[in-house]
């Protein structure tokens, strides 16, 4: 059967939706949708068609927004998104990942939230803050925001969930509990002799590989890492990348070995691709060697970021790459990185891109 | 603390919140003995409005102002009968 393609992107003034079909080479654009509020990060359910997007505005706080016909017409739910009394309330949502019929939802300040009706009510997960590193937590330039969650795909008791600044935690019971997951990752921003702590370490996002739920993929702020056992132990995988610096990471949807990766000139050079050349760095070997996708992208003169949540794959045979930048430039490869189009200029800041492949 | 009763106000809403709930009503009549009694009473009648008006700390959102005449309130501000309660969003943004 055919399929449509279509792209979901947050961000600084609403949600924007671009669809194509199976060959991608025309996109069409809609948007700006959810009031034109920040939204942070959109996905979808391929299941159900159904399309959430995660954001806040600074008037009325936090809210999901909900559209179950591809974007024509919207709700919005900022139920439960409460924290006890006395304590800085939630300011805004920032991550979204559906799984296992909940909806978690990753908020700022850094803690997780659960629905369990689809995006109606939100319950908070207390555990993760009641962790005791919590007391150490700060926030990143984004602010303290929790903006990973990997659920596993076959376990619903098990979920990995990164926040900027205090790095992986990991629960095995449905949320009861969290553990840190942070070990062979550096807080190289640390004085030396305390580059290695327990938590601390300035992660800014976590994937999983695609069939291997033990394998993760992690951009920090200090460096690229891969893990081999759920995040037990990382290990650094930035040698022949041209920095250690960088927001986004997207695995292969089909090779566990395949992963991407944009990283940026430094945290305090400017944070643009370096030299003002564009790449996307894919490795097909997990990690041990890298090459440079430049092929469609520009190469001079080019001063801009992608942010963490802004890099996606589709699940096609021959997957599509896509990635919109700090300048509002969506752009998209349809052969996994080897050439590249734009298939969306002049938008708002995009915060996130997602995709959802359904049936035509 | 000496319990309050309830008076009638007239309460005016701002457009960007009549947007989020299009079936509210601009201007209307609500009674309550204070800002936060009133916040109950919008939310009763537009679930979810309270949530958009009040953070769980509890009080007033950071970037929302109910103006009691020609002062900023706060949950516990007292409503006196027959006045105008402005709810207005800050001009924040960008």
């Amino acid at each position: 059967m055919a399929k449509r393609v279509i792209l979901l992107i947050g961000t600084k003034k609403g949600t924007f939706i671009a669809e194509s079909d199976e060959a991608r080479q025309e996109w069409s654009l809609k948007g700006p949708f959810c009031d034109a509020w920040p939204i942070n990060h959109v996905i979808g359910d391929a299941a159900t068609g159904t399309i959430y997007a995660a954001g806040g505005n600074e008037w009325f706080g936090p809210s999901v927004w909900k559209s179950a016909d591809l974007g024509e017409t919207w709700t919005r739910s900022g139920n439960g998104f409460n924290y006890a009394e006395g304590e800085d309330p939630v300011k805004s949502a920032w991550s979204l990942a559906k799984s296992h019929g909940r909806l978690h939802v990753g908020v700022e300040p850094a803690g997780l939230f659960v629905s369990g009706d689809d995006g109606e009510n939100f319950e908070h997960v207390e555990s993760l803050r009641a962790h005791p590193s919590r007391e150490t937590w700060v926030p990143g330039a984004g602010g303290l925001i929790l903006h990973s969650i990997v659920p596993h795909p076959d376990d619903p008791n098990e979920l990995w969930v990164a926040i900027s600044t205090a790095g992986v935690f990991h629960t095995a019971d449905g949320g009861k509990t969290f553990d840190a997951r942070n070990k062979g990752t550096r807080a190289g921003f640390m004085p030396e002799g305390m580059q290695y702590p327990e938590t601390g370490q300035c992660v800014h996002c976590i994937v999983m590989a695609a069939g291997r739920p033990d394998r993760l993929y992690q951009q920090n702020h200090t460096g690229m890492y891969r893990c081999d056992d759920g995040g037990e132990q990382w290990v650094s995988i930035e040698e022949g990348l041209p920095s250690e610096f960088g927001f986004p990471a997207a695995a292969h949807p089909h090779d566990a070995d395949t992963v991407y990766f944009i990283p940026l000139n430094g945290a305090i050079e400017g944070r643009f691709v370096p030299d003002g050349k564009a790449a996307v760095w894919r490795s097909r070997d997990a990690g041990a060697t890298w090459s440079a996708l430049r092929n469609g992208l520009p190469q001079e003169n080019a001063f801009f970021g992608v942010l963490r949540q802004a890099m996606a794959t589709d699940n096609l045979d021959q997957a599509g790459i896509y990635f919109g930048t700090n300048t509002g430039t969506l752009y998209g490869s349809r052969d996994e990185g080897d050439n590249w189009d734009v298939i969306g200029q002049h938008l708002p800041v995009i915060h996130s891109a997602e995709t959802m492949v359904i049936d035509a | 603390m000496r319990e309050r009763s309830d008076s009638a106000c007239d309460v005016v809403l701002p457009d960007a919140l009549l947007r989020l709930f299009p079936q509210a009503k601009r201007r209307l009549t609500v009674s309550a003995a204070d800002v936060g009694g009133l916040i109950d009473a919008l939310d009763e009648r537009w679930p979810g409005m309270g949530a958009c008006l009040r953070d769980s700390r509890p009080a007033v959102r950071k970037h929302i102002s109910i103006m009691i005449d020609g002062e900023r309130a706060v949950l516990e501000t007292p409503i006196a009968s027959g006045t105008t309660v402005y709810v207005l969003t800050a001009v924040s943004g960008g």
